[in-house]
């Protein structure tokens, strides 16, 4: 049965062995997805923000829960 | 010892796991603030002694049998080959052994027994923190003995074990515990839950869920933190730090030695740094995103991203870690509101979606991502699979963790014992002791400006 590491078996000697991970020759790709989350994540996160802001903005237009918050400190 | 380097290794394996024992400590701590951080402020002091109880019971009941029960139990009993218990591996495992007390001959024994003490401790305060406010304290001990020294370490001997049956047959692999210690726990507090019910005014009459807010956010995040910082010693914990292939006695050739998971099979202190960190950032990056920035979500999230990577955070790319983090933090999110919304259970913390769904998801992830890899470094255990993953992440889940808290519950509350009554959930459990406490500051006060 193959294996997502190439290794089927322990029956090695630990000093020829090196990395251990799955689907490796893939780490570029999965570098570059790597990338896409973290870049996604700054997109999505700003959007999410523009939303929460854009609630704040529409809230107490009296004022008056705000000087309570305000006295609050 | 037979000789300097033996001692040498010795001594830093004694030291190696006392290291790990302190820092999880701060995995206590930081539920213990979590937890009170949750309750409303007329439930404190029981919250906290509910928690802080379970450590001297779950400790004294685990030296009593429960640190047996972990060499006893690797063959089932009677699931492997029709073998029973073991009988000869659990010589110095009872209480009445000589390894089980001051004995200069073994150096190992204690330090290891207060590890995996220390997992006990963690798996029956996550059921702690789900059933605040409504439990028992007595009910909820027992409970805690029953998953900390019963049925966690029954797991542990079946698939955290070398030579555990899930292991051989099923090729079962768990390195960090998403499923022995997550999955059992949460599975766990789900059939408690379903038994102890919501608290009052969780449920709206139409039955929609209302939000019972944290009464300290600044406090829960703290406990957070310290539970992280915990987690790293839990890690370290589930390593052997150095042994030599002639030790292990498997198919290893050569002489070079190595740090293992439990199974025996090698890893690196530097590959789950990789990963650990990897994925707690995934899971706490998708936490945000999909809880739109809620802070309970959010660190929860982190958690969940941990312990979704954990049963493969051995083997793991880095860059996988973050993924399968960030995988378990989403999915743990949805599912508890999705089960609180279907079937009426008041999870206070969040506890059987970050602990028990993500828990499972993780075991089940590693099944494929880590498809035919060895899982042992013995000859004839079966290869990592899928199916072997998800059987396994059923057997804890549900076998050892839903059905047994579900039992206890429908046996506690059948003699009344499970859930306080109506009146005393309204006034709070810290009725009585408030009160005394308020009337201690009025008599002070009258009696110090009496004084003036």
């Amino acid at each position: 049965m193959p294996s997502t590491n190439g290794m089927t078996s322990w029956a090695v000697d630990l000093k020829d062995v090196a990395a251990i991970y799955p689907f490796q020759g893939s780490e570029f790709i999965m570098f570059i997805l790597g990338l896409a989350f973290w870049i996604g994540w700054h997109i999505l996160q700003l959007r999410v923000e523009a939303t929460e802001v854009e609630h704040e903005m529409s809230a107490d237009e009296s004022g008056e829960k705000t000087r309570a918050a305000i006295d609050r400190y | 010892m037979g000789n300097n380097l033996d001692a040498l290794t010795t001594i830093f394996t004694e030291f190696y796991y006392w290291v790990t024992v302190v820092l999880m400590f701060l995995i206590h701590a930081g539920f213990l603030m979590y937890e009170v951080g949750m309750s409303r402020r007329r439930n404190h002091i029981h919250t906290l002694m509910k928690n802080v109880m379970l450590i001297p019971l779950v400790t004294v009941s685990f030296f009593f049998f429960g640190w047996w029960i972990y060499f006893a139990f690797p063959n089932g009993p009677f699931i492997f080959e029709g073998k029973g218990i073991d009988y000869a591996a659990a010589t110095g495992a009872r209480p009445w052994d000589p390894a089980m007390g001051t004995n200069l001959s073994d150096h190992i024994n204690g330090v290891f027994w207060a590890a995996f003490l220390l997992f006990s401790w963690t798996a029956a305060s996550i059921v702690s923190g789900a059933v605040i406010e409504r439990i028992r304290s007595g009910a909820f001990w027992i409970l805690a003995v029953l998953i900390g020294s019963v049925a966690w370490i029954i797991d542990a001997s079946w698939g955290w074990h070398w030579d555990g049956w899930m292991v051989k047959i099923l090729g079962y692999h768990d390195a960090y515990a998403s499923g022995v210690i997550h999955a059992i726990a949460g599975g766990f507090a789900l059939g408690v839950l379903l038994v102890l019910g919501p608290r009052i005014a969780k449920f709206r009459e139409d039955g929609s869920a209302r939000d019972i807010p944290a009464h300290n956010p600044w406090m829960v995040a703290l406990g957070f933190f310290m539970i992280y910082t915990g987690f790293w010693g839990f890690y370290a914990a589930c390593n052997v730090p150095i042994i030599s292939p002639e030790v292990i006695g498997g198919q290893i050739t050569g002489v070079t030695w190595t740090g293992t998971n439990i199974y025996l099979a090698p890893t690196t202190l530097s590959a789950i740094t990789f990963n650990f960190l990897m994925s707690l950032s995934g899971g706490l990056m998708v936490a945000y995103i999909v809880s739109k920035g809620d802070l309970l979500w959010t660190f929860s999230g982190g958690l969940a991203g941990i312990i979704t990577a954990s049963a493969g955070n051995d083997l793991y790319h880095p860059i996988q870690a973050m993924f399968i983090g960030g995988i378990g933090a989403w999915a743990a999110y949805k599912l508890h509101y999705w089960v609180e919304k279907k079937f009426k259970i008041d999870d206070a913390v969040g506890a059987v979606a970050v602990h028990g769904y993500a828990g499972f998801i993780g075991v089940v992830i590693a099944g494929f991502v880590l498809w035919g890899q060895p899982s042992s470094p013995y000859e004839g255990y079966a290869a990592i699979n899928p199916v072997g993953q998800f059987i396994g992440a059923i057997i804890m889940f549900f076998v050892l963790g839903f059905l047994p808290g579900y039992i206890c519950a429908k046996l506690l509350n059948a003699f009344d014992l499970l859930r306080i009554p109506r009146k005393v959930e309204l006034e709070g459990l810290d009725f009585e002791t408030n009160q005394t406490f308020l009337a201690a500051v009025d008599e002070v006060q009258r009696a110090e400006k009496a004084a003036v």
